[in-house]
């Protein structure tokens, strides 16, 4: 790769016709991004015989100001400052053919507080760009001045544990399962069987709307009631994420109003509705204290394979920035895509107060988060009671972990489900907080606890051996041993 | 019934032992320990008693273990008494770990008070059978 700086300046960089980006100032090795800069990094595949900085700077100039020609009305703004700059390409480890190229972009091209034009810049248009056979956006540095004109989560970490009472454990939830079909009657009983058990929270599941087989109103009424029936008979603060995902704004605010006059603690979005409509949900959560859950339905279409789209931690940040307090983001052993180092990154870039640069985490860049409120991670799908050691060891313990199908599926019903769950999981904080080496105790700590419940014990000869085995697509580029830059 | 609020009320009633080791885990994150007690265990009562201040300087889990030990005398059997610990690090400064170190010997429950409105909506109040007397009679 040639490095050098190629910038034509002055009248020969405005005569009419077709020039390279690298030409035009998208490529600047010798720019230092300022504090102010948003930087986005990219894997860049160029097509077969495009010099890989002229790719890169195609990504800066499509991504910000450039055209396919020169346009002299370029000449009519301060383009300097507009035209983002590609600084920096490195060829990405293992993976020849392709490059990380890193680009700053000034704050003045960004509306402040707005996700969807950030993202209309960044992720607009340049991924089908012809010059780059695939192309994906791996990390970014987002300024304090930046993250300062975002809300931030609704609630955060913090205010919710103190809302819940609850402390010092992960929180414990199940979403409701058959996903679909079940009548609102039959879907209450559910939700009242697994808080009175012992969980904290149950879920809808992100395709529960409003379908002719139980009807939004139906679904929240009931829920209500067991919410309500479950806190009586265990003195605890109970919630169902009750999903007012819909059509429109107008009836997405209905049901979050229905929800609200009914008491619910928490409401729940997917990711599907868009940006703005996250935006809007977590003002409304803000202003009318309640917690907002977002399940990320359909990120995987673009954040799952390695050379297209974009990395999840990328989403961490926007939802972060757009406001929600519950984000799907990893289980690790589950049944759901997630290489545990990547997840560490995505968990740290939901809860850190300040991230630090962490190449085998994915972690690019170094991130002050100004005082943002932190997201709670959920870590949902095919996860179980006889996990419960590696649960705490990779994910914390500000986290959701949600047993679905290991508290439903347990063979005493569901309220043995979730007490199985709780106790496994209260045993497990308190042999770590002891001192103990939980991670290979697991096993042993979580038979000592089953001698003294039966549910427990019936989880662990049930699913005790369950495993999902397969290797992860999203993967570091970094092992342990690299001696990468910066 | 049990109320289960609290971070080990799952598990049997902890030891002696088990508390202070718990308390020694707090200790170790430099989190100020701090004992409360109520008979109002309503899910949203979030200020219990405090006996007296929390602990910021307290090192050694069994000068803990003697505080819960007077508190016991008083409250022990017909209070609940609860231990949390508070972590003034920014970006928290709140509770870390909060857990039920004593209970009433019967505990009655709640009762849901269901208030019919239009619509099918129901306003819901949950209330301790055990305020219907006063402070002090309750357990």
């Amino acid at each position: 790769m040639d490095m050098t700086n190629t910038q034509v300046t002055g009248k020969d960089r405005y005569k009419a016709g077709v020039m390279e980006y690298k030409k035009m100032g998208y490529w600047q090795p010798d720019y230092v991004p300022k504090d102010t800069d948003i930087i986005a990094l990219f894997r860049v595949t160029p097509q077969d015989g495009v010099d890989p900085i002229e790719a890169s700077a195609a990504v800066a100039g499509e991504s910000s100001t450039a055209t396919w020609t020169v346009v002299w009305t370029d000449r009519l703004t301060a383009c300097e400052k507009y035209r983002a700059k590609c600084y920096r390409v490195d060829a990405v480890p293992n993976a020849p053919g392709q490059h990380f190229a890193y680009i700053a972009y000034d704050l003045d091209l960004f509306e402040p507080g707005s996700i969807a034009n950030l993202t209309a810049s960044i992720i607009g248009n340049v991924f089908g760009f012809k010059a780059v056979k695939a192309l994906r956006l791996e990390d970014m540095r987002i300024p304090v001045a930046y993250l300062k004109t975002f809300q931030g989560p609704a609630t955060g970490v913090v205010i919710e544990r103190e809302r819940l009472d609850k402390f010092g454990r992960p929180l414990l939830g199940a979403t409701t399962k058959p996903k679909l079909g079940l009548s609102g009657r039959n879907y209450g009983r559910v939700v009242y069987e697994a808080l009175k058990g012992g969980l904290d929270f149950t879920k809808d599941d992100e395709n529960i709307n409003s379908q002719p087989f139980m009807h939004w109103r139906d679904r929240f009424l009931y829920c209500m009631e067991a919410v309500n029936r479950a806190q009586a008979s265990t003195g605890e603060v109970k919630g169902h994420y009750l999903n007012v995902t819909a059509g429109t704004m107008e009836e997405m605010y209905e049901r979050a109003e229905f929800a609200k006059e009914l008491g619910s603690v928490i409401i729940m979005i997917d990711l599907v509705i868009g940006y703005t409509a996250i935006q809007s949900m977590a003002k409304w959560a803000r202003k009318n204290d309640t917690i907002l859950h977002l399940h990320r339905a359909g990120n995987s279409t673009y954040s799952r394979q390695k050379n297209h789209g974009m990395n999840f931690r990328v989403i961490c940040k926007w939802m972060r920035m757009a406001g929600v307090d519950h984000i799907h983001a990893g289980t690790v052993v589950g049944k759901l895509e997630g290489d545990p180092l990547m997840i560490r990154g995505f968990y740290d870039t939901l809860l850190d107060e300040h991230t630090k640069v962490n190449l085998q985490h994915g972690l690019f860049f170094e991130q002050e988060w100004a005082s943002l409120n932190k997201v709670m991670p959920v870590a949902s799908g095919g996860i179980h009671a006889g996990q419960m050691h590696q649960l705490l060891h990779h994910l914390g313990e500000d986290v959701v972990l949600q047993f679905g199908g290991g508290t439903i599926g347990h063979p005493m019903g569901i309220q043995a489900g979730a007490t199985a769950n709780r106790v496994a999981l209260e045993a497990m904080i308190l042999a770590r907080n002891e001192g103990r080496d939980y991670l290979a105790e697991g096993p042993q700590i979580l038979i000592e606890a089953a001698r003294h419940c039966t549910p427990l014990k019936q989880a662990l000869d049930l699913w005790g051996d369950i495993t999902f085995d397969y290797a992860s697509t999203d993967t570091p580029d970094f092992i342990p041993t690299a001696t990468a830059a910066e | 019934m049990r109320v289960t609020q609290g971070t080990f009320s799952f598990l049997p009633d902890l030891t002696d032992d088990q508390i202070k080791k718990q308390i020694q885990y707090c200790m170790d994150h430099g989190w100020a320990v701090n004992l409360e007690f109520t008979d109002d265990p309503h899910p949203r009562n979030t200020y219990w008693e405090m006996w007296g201040l929390p602990m910021f300087d307290t090192k050694d889990p069994a000068a803990v273990m003697l505080e819960l030990a007077e508190c016991r005398k008083v409250y022990g059997g017909r209070m609940y008494i609860r231990l949390s610990a508070f972590d003034s690090s920014h970006g928290w400064e709140s509770v870390k770990l909060s857990f039920i170190v004593d209970r009433p010997a019967n505990e009655p429950g709640f009762m849901l008070e269901r208030q019919e409105r239009a619509g099918r909506k129901i306003a819901y109040t949950t209330r301790s059978y055990a305020v219907n007397k006063p402070q002090g009679e309750r357990y």
